[in-house]
């Protein structure tokens, strides 16, 4: 029983552990859409145009109901961040001493802070100081609370989206399937009011089956398929042309989902790219370091049987 | 284990001690130095492998990104009129930012750097005496750090009504040090004038401090 | 330690330094001149590699917990802080969390190796117990470990976990609440995990000595499993084991660091990325990958044991899952007594290595079912699992001890190694044994 046989035994195990773990905890839902992203494989990275699109749409679409709460504005302008500058834009005309690279100074992030107005403490008479945002600000929130998002949205709490994509089983090809994905009910289903069918969303279409599909026990006759997926409370978020993107890219929903859901892949790992670039030079010390102290290896036990 | 062994180590006799021995067999000299080599490369390999895992625990010591962003801060001081002064925090430090009035600019003129305790400028902008050119920070301004140079107090005089000492300027009441307008230190055992803190003028009613 | 002392201070300081306390010659006895079988194998690095894991999840942890609040309010929060703004944060996090799982990965493997080749039998069975209690101290190491990103695997993991004491009869709600110091995991249960999370690493060291120490008095087994008879077995520890670990642990780090830089949170549970929510149970509780084969084992006992033919229940299903599950590591430290065959080795037990792959399997599908709903047809085959679990080490093992009839054992492990580089020989064309040669020289 060798070592590498047995690893490769345990290669094969392991991943069917692993899979069995993660597809037990969904429901039955439709296949997922899988696009391709930038950011997938290990030479991955954001596309820097896609990730100020997406934060265009998230800023214009869904922040109104969604809250982004560990995302501060400052973040936007870090290194492999939507709005990172390397040196200050000439046009701007800033003094020599303006590092733009810095986050707190950067302009762009600083005009997209100062157009919110910001509730920070209390001024010299004891009332709430609302001031123009800065850079350190964190982005502010749709609701005041949770119940107020509550009230707002029919009950539903939208979730906040610093980590959504990370928080969902395959986040990516959820989030972007399931903003694509908006279908009409099939026949056999009773949407109650307020809500909405997606065929990839995981809940239970099992207890929306028109009555006239039931048999006597409640169950659905057996000619018919439970379709796939849930209705929930979002309604469909996206439309071609709802956002107007200036540098020129398509203006559809497709587009607008992938552009979102690649700014929400930031916002959940934004040091992605600092991360695979490190990776990159670990594993190949790593191999160097193995190969020589490999070749260490054959030399002292040169002279052993062993 | 029961068998013993004698005090130079009575291994397998073919097994060659790799310690920069000296070769027990008939092997080459050159090669014996290839292959001593390669354990020194092997170990420096491993030893810089230590010193970077050294990097990231040493550098999360530092400021963090949050601190970081708030190691500048913009101030408008366009409310303030001659004779008034805020304080303002920067850097978890106290800033005085004071609009002189024209008495005490004249009063700060005639005084000769002869009279001063300490006649170095102490600013980070501007090097050299503390003349009041070299201490004021555009037409009016005399912005200090608040942190008194003698043990740290924050000295009293910002703030209308305050003490400001003999010199009209800020009075530190932990060991009696007199400041007079500009910052500069007159009397009492702080031994330096109040530092200056890096900054710059982005319009004419905006500063950024740090 | 048993052989004797072969260290001669050098110059005049050390050996004044030597008479006072011979700190350097323990040192220098036990890992540089230590008499170590010559026939190890990689099976034998899991070891070094421990001791290398152990000693970066303390450094990285120590690191992390100047940043963590442990407070229910920030936990999450401070987490994410360190992820995106602390310099380096998100290297040293994931670096902490898949170090954990690297952590299980090496000792799964080590004792996997314990199980093979018989180490466990006399004369180690104190060592063989404290790799046990140690296994133990890192579950709880890690399970506490998990709570306090506050995310919501890590407070329904505390409850469900925590909950189990309850099936102590009389006084388990009691206990509960004890582990809790509330009426729920709140709070006070945070800041005790946090407080024990950063204590048990060092009671895990300091058994992790105990269990060197227990190894240097009887020496290493090997996977020949005779005992040293002569010199001629051995080789000293240094260099020969320390670049033979060296190169070994080179090897996992390149395991670890794939994980670590390119899927971090792959071995994670998305839920944990949710900030805890006390009125929301996530759809699917599932515990880490390690401890998925105990899972399964606490969720197979679906049913009372009570007296035959009366409503007497003697134990019922949640107390019987909570023995079942603590009974699996538990009889580990009785493996010695259980295992009465006098040879160590599998190599030489045709019919015992059966059965042990039998079992090694059986705890790979005891992981994949801890990691599905609790319903059947997985209900069942978790029942017929941990059923053979138990056998292994309750029927299989003492039957076999007495029926089985071991192949003939090498006089020495010298004796072992030429037979075994016959055999090479026989299988393939002869490989020169020179430095730089194409092939690894045989692991057994």
């Amino acid at each position: 029983m060798t070592l590498k046989r047995t690893l490769a035994a345990l290669g094969a195990v392991l991943p069917l552990a692993l899979a069995g773990g993660a597809s037990a905890a969904e429901g039955k839902i439709k296949e997922l859409k899988e696009p391709s992203w930038t950011w997938e494989g290990i030479f991955g990275r954001y596309d820097q145009q896609q990730l100020q699109r997406g934060y265009q749409v998230y800023r214009e679409v869904c922040s109104s109901c969604h809250s982004m709460k560990l995302v501060a504005f400052r973040h936007l302008a870090e290194d492999g961040g939507p709005f990172y500058l390397e040196e200050c834009p000439v046009e701007l005309g800033l003094p020599s001493t303006t590092d733009c690279s810095d986050p707190a100074a950067n302009p762009i992030v600083k005009a997209l802070a100062a157009d919110y107005q910001i509730e920070a403490g209390v001024d010299d008479s004891g009332d709430p100081l609302i001031r123009p945002g800065l850079p350190a600000d964190y982005l502010p929130s749709p609701y005041a609370n949770r119940q107020q998002a509550m009230l707002a949205n029919g009950g539903a709490y939208p979730p906040d989206m610093s980590l959504l994509v990370k928080s969902r089983v395959k986040g990516r090809n959820y989030i972007y399937s399931l903003i694509t994905g908006y279908e009409e009910p099939p026949a056999i289903l009773d949407v109650p009011p307020g809500q909405y069918y997606n065929p990839y969303y995981p809940g239970d279409t099992a207890s929306m089956v028109r009555e006239e599909y039931l048999d006597e026990e409640g169950h659905i006759l057996h000619e018919y398929e439970l379709p796939p997926g849930g209705a929930f409370k979002m309604a469909p978020p996206l439309q071609d042309g709802i956002v107007t993107y200036e540098d020129g890219s398509p203006e559809t929903v497709d587009q607008y989902a992938r552009d979102v859901v690649s700014f929400l892949q930031w916002s959940s790992e934004p040091k992605l790219e600092q991360r695979k670039e490190m990776g990159g030079f670990v594993m190949l010390y790593l191999f160097a370091f193995a190969g020589i102290v490999y070749a260490s290896y054959r030399q002292i036990w040169r002279n052993v049987e062993h | 284990m029961s068998s013993t062994t004698n005090s130079t180590g009575g291994y397998e006799a073919e097994a060659v001690r790799v310690s920069g021995s000296k070769p027990e067999g008939p092997t080459v000299e050159v090669d014996e130095g290839r292959r001593d080599f390669i354990h020194l490369l092997a170990a420096g390999t491993a030893a810089a492998a230590g010193v970077g895992v050294l990097i990231p625990l040493i550098s999360q010591l530092a400021p963090d990104a949050a601190v970081r962003a708030l190691a500048t801060k913009e101030v408008n001081i366009s409310a303030i009129e001659p004779g008034q002064a805020i304080k303002v925090i920067w850097q978890g430090k106290p800033v005085f930012i004071r609009r002189l009035t024209e008495r005490e600019l004249a009063v700060d003129e005639e005084t000769p750097l002869s009279a001063l305790k300490d006649a170095d400028a102490r600013n980070e902008n501007a090097a050299g005496e503390a003349t009041v050119e070299n201490r004021i920070a555009s037409g009016d301004f005399v912005i200090v750090l608040g942190v008194c140079t003698h043990l740290g107090c924050v000295p009293l005089g910002t703030d209308t009504g305050d003490n400001r000492g003999d010199y009209g300027g800020w009075f530190c009441p932990c060991h009696g040090s007199h400041y007079d307008s500009l910052g500069r230190i007159r009397k009492g055992p702080a031994p330096q004038n109040l530092a200056v803190p890096p900054l710059e003028f982005l319009t004419d009613t905006t500063i950024r401090l740090g | 330690m048993s052989h004797e002392s072969t260290y001669v201070p050098g110059t005049g300081f050390e050996r004044w330094v030597d008479k006072r306390l011979p700190l350097v010659r323990l040192g220098y006895d036990s890992f540089i001149d230590f008499p170590t079988p010559k026939n190890l194998n990689y099976w034998y690095t899991f070891g070094g590699i421990l001791s290398i894991i152990l000693v970066w999840q303390i450094v990285t942890g120590i690191v992390l917990a100047m940043h963590y609040t442990a407070h229910t309010d920030y936990a999450f929060q401070s987490v994410e802080m360190i992820m995106r703004d602390v310099n380096y944060g998100w290297l040293l996090r994931y670096a902490h969390s898949n170090g954990a799982s690297m952590f299980f990965i090496a000792v799964y493997l080590h004792i996997a190796r314990g199980l093979y080749y018989g180490s466990y039998k006399e004369p180690r069975e104190i060592l063989w117990g404290l790799g046990v209690v140690i296994f133990l101290l890192m579950m709880g190491t890690a399970f506490m470990g998990y709570v306090l990103p506050w995310g919501q695997m890590s407070y329904w993991g505390a409850t469900v976990i925590t909950s189990l004491a309850s099936a102590v009869p009389l006084i388990g709600d009691p206990i509960k609440t004890l582990l809790w110091g509330g009426f729920a995991v709140d709070n006070p249960t945070l800041n005790r995990f946090y407080a024990l999370h950063y204590l048990m690493p060092f009671l895990i060291a300091g058994v992790v000595i105990l269990h060197i120490w227990a190894l240097h008095v009887p020496g290493n087994n090997n996977p020949s499993g005779v005992e040293v008879k002569t010199k001629k077995d051995t080789v000293p520890f240094h260099p020969y084991y320390t670049v033979k670990d060296g190169f070994a642990i080179v090897c996992f780090f390149i395991l670890f660091a794939a994980f670590l830089f390119y899927m971090p949170n792959t071995l994670g549970h998305p839920d944990n990325y949710i900030e805890a929510d006390p009125m929301v149970t996530p759809a699917h509780i599932v515990p880490e990958w390690y401890f998925l084969p105990f899972y399964a084992m606490l969720r197979a006992i679906t049913f009372d044991i009570g007296i035959p033919f009366t409503d007497i229940v003697l134990i019922n299903s949640k107390l019987g899952g909570v023995l079942v599950m603590l009974g699996s590591i538990l009889i580990l430290f009785v493996l010695p007594w259980l295992d009465r065959s006098k040879v160590r080795s599998m190599r030489y037990r045709p019919v015992a290595k059966l059965w042990l792959i039998l079992f090694f399997l059986d705890v790979c599908l005891l992981g994949w079912l801890g990691a599905q709903l609790a319903e059947q047809p997985y209900i069942l085959i978790s029942q017929l699992a941990t059923a053979y679990y138990f056998a292994y080490f309750l029927i299989v093992l003492p039957v076999l001890a007495i029926t089985e009839t071991p192949k003939a054992l090498p006089r020495s492990i010298s004796e072992s190694v030429t037979a075994d580089k016959a055999g090479m020989r026989k299988r393939k064309t002869p490989v020169g044994m020179t430095a730089g040669g194409s092939h690894p020289a045989p692991a057994e």
